[in-house]
């Protein structure tokens, strides 16, 4: 992505690690990739069970608007999120649905869908808490804004550490599914 | 004197406003937090809680608001460096022990994250109406000082910077923060605390018996002791002589006022210039200037670029202390440009400032916005065309109206 400025939204249901996911992303394209992002999320009671988002705006400079207005990159992962985070995704944008929870609509203007089963993944590694790190590799892989390295990271600095290792595994399950379509 | 090593957690982070405030108040060594918990300034007590054991601090959640800000004050007088933390409708809750705090000359910072509206108003969203109310929002004169800050490594260094200023003037410091700033998540850099300025309390180290609480030295300031160490200590709001006694009705006249509420106000006044701090850029040959302040400020240089990129000389003046206002660079200005714009999230406070200190010379525009969000920033580059390209003068303020406004009200 070749813009100054890329508006990332990242949306689901409370729970699913969704503002987790945003401060990840967030820390590794600030702290360890050198760039400037701003991180935003959801409050109230959809924070907690609703429909629930993070927003994140990346750029080479400071972020002077904090907003995201209109996404490059739309993560998606409940269907009341896809409902409600679609009409802002870029006709140009990514959008990046689990696959067994998000069915979308025939994509607007060139807008691409990338789809993965990222919730059964991470049940198969043993615990579907990490799903959103699935994804997070998916999106890693995809969109490239920011490195494999600073997610790796940044993963370990965001989440429980005895939950370190499960989470690299599924950064490594995402990530590879994009590639081989397979863990 | 530098900071505490151990009250400086040094690292970069990725955290938001709020949580950066406590980081930043925890680096000005700070000891004492009592508050009450209310969106969206809860993360910053909830993470000086934390904090607090490894400081070796206090956090109390009170009662409520009302006894926050006094619990506060009795700490600062037993000779620790406190704050509360809080929101527009406990900040209205606080105005009274704020008043109780000025006129006692205690040193202490409130950090007031505001949000949208009038009384509850919208808790999770921003807002920046409180600016007023932090100059004037108790009865009678006294002066503040407030700052305001644009992110969350700002939201660091101004805290810092609010308890430097209440040690060193012995007056309420607020921090006027916003929603957007304190629940913003970005990379705060916490320097070592070698690299960190502290003021220390002003104690006075003369002869026991001899202490006058309200004594000033040179700068209108008088030092302090800690309550409890044996001196005679008398605090009281009504306004007292400098044994701290209540002045009576025959007492009061020309010499008394003169050092008593007169001082309130003047040692802030008279030491203005020392307080002011604004960031200043490409005013030298602007013709249109932007006067900002916090989160604002961030966006209205949005809408400065656009304005550079479609050929007007626009230049940024951004309040870092809000109060005491720079009355005297407003003027100066004025005299040379066109005008002002000034974009504020509430329906017109500082741009009344502005106004004021412009003496009719220049053209003031303000941009409004209602809160819950920030602006659109070509609301404001919108505002700067219409500066720029008018040749009339007008009376009083001129509202711009933005593209919200229009949607709205047609």
């Amino acid at each position: 992505m070749g813009k100054k400025t890329i508006g990332i939204r990242f949306a689901g249901f409370g729970g699913q690690g969704i503002i987790r996911s945003g401060i990840i992303v967030g820390r590794a394209v600030s702290i360890y990739d050198n760039k400037f992002a701003t991180m935003n999320q959801s409050f109230g009671p959809e924070a907690r069970g609703g429909a629930c988002s993070s927003e994140l705006v990346i750029s080479d400079s400071k972020v002077l608007y904090p907003y995201v207005t209109v996404s490059d990159v739309l993560v998606v992962m409940s269907q009341e999120g896809y409902d409600k985070f679609e009409p802002e995704l870029s006709e140009e944008g990514m959008l990046l649905i689990d696959e067994d929870l998000v069915k979308p609509k025939p994509p607007r203007g060139k807008i691409k869908i990338f789809s993965i089963p990222a919730t059964k993944l991470a049940e198969e590694l043993g615990n579907r808490i990490v799903a959103n790190v699935v994804m997070l590799g998916f999106f890693t892989s995809l969109t490239k804004v920011v490195s494999v390295e600073a997610m790796r990271k940044a993963i370990p600095e965001s989440v429980p550490s005895r939950f370190v290792e499960l989470n690299l595994k599924a950064f490594d399950c995402g990530y590879e599914y994009s590639r081989k379509q397979k863990c | 004197m530098k900071a505490n090593p151990k009250d400086v957690f040094s690292g970069t982070y990725y955290i938001d406003g709020d949580v950066a405030c406590a980081y930043g108040a925890a680096a000005a060594g700070c000891k004492f937090l009592a508050g009450y918990p209310i969106t969206p300034s809860t993360e910053a007590a909830e993470a000086f809680a934390k904090l607090a054991p490894q400081i070796g601090a206090m956090f109390i959640q009170m009662e409520d608001e009302l006894g926050s800000i006094v619990a506060v004050l009795g700490a600062s007088w037993a000779g620790k460096k406190s704050m509360t933390i809080t929101s527009g409708p406990g900040f209205s809750l606080m105005m009274e022990g704020i008043g109780f705090g000025a006129a006692l000359e205690t040193p202490f910072v409130i950090i007031n994250i505001q949000r949208g509206g009038p009384s509850t108003g919208v808790p999770t969203r921003t807002g920046q109406a409180d600016m007023m109310q932090a100059r004037w929002g108790s009865h009678g004169d006294y002066e503040i000082i407030a700052l305001s800050p644009d992110s969350p490594q700002e939201s660091f260094e101004f805290t810092i910077k609010a308890f430097n200023l209440a040690e060193r003037y012995r007056v309420p410091v607020m921090l006027m923060s916003d929603e957007c700033v304190g629940h913003m998540t970005e990379k705060v850099v916490i320097p070592s605390a070698s690299e960190i300025e502290v003021e220390p309390r002003r104690f006075y180290h003369g002869p026991k018996d001899q202490y006058l609480p309200f004594k000033p030295e040179r700068d209108l300031v008088p030092p302090m002791v800690k309550a409890g160490e044996g001196y005679r200590l008398h605090l009281t709001g009504l306004v007292h002589d400098e044994n701290g006694y209540p002045l009576l009705d025959c007492d009061i006249d020309e010499v008394t006022q003169k050092s008593t509420t007169r001082r309130l106000v003047d040692k802030i006044r008279a030491n203005a210039d020392k307080i002011i701090e604004i960031k200043e850029d490409s005013l030298d040959d602007a013709e249109v200037v932007v006067v900002s302040y916090g989160i604002t400020s961030r966006v209205a240089l949005k809408g400065i670029e656009q304005a550079r990129e479609y050929g007007i000389k626009v230049g940024s003046l951004r309040l870092v202390t809000v109060w005491p206002f720079p009355e005297k660079r407003i003027t100066e200005l004025a005299h040379k440009i066109k005008g002002f714009v000034v974009p504020e999230i509430n329906y017109g406070q500082i741009v009344f400032e502005v106004e004021r200190c412009s003496h009719g010379k220049a053209n003031v525009v303000l941009v409004p916005h209602g809160g819950a969000g920030v602006h659109n920033p070509d609301d404001i580059f919108e505002a700067i065309k219409q500066v720029a390209k008018n040749k009339e003068k007008y009376e009083g303020v001129v509202e711009y109206r933005t593209s919200l406004e229009r949607l709205i009200f047609g």
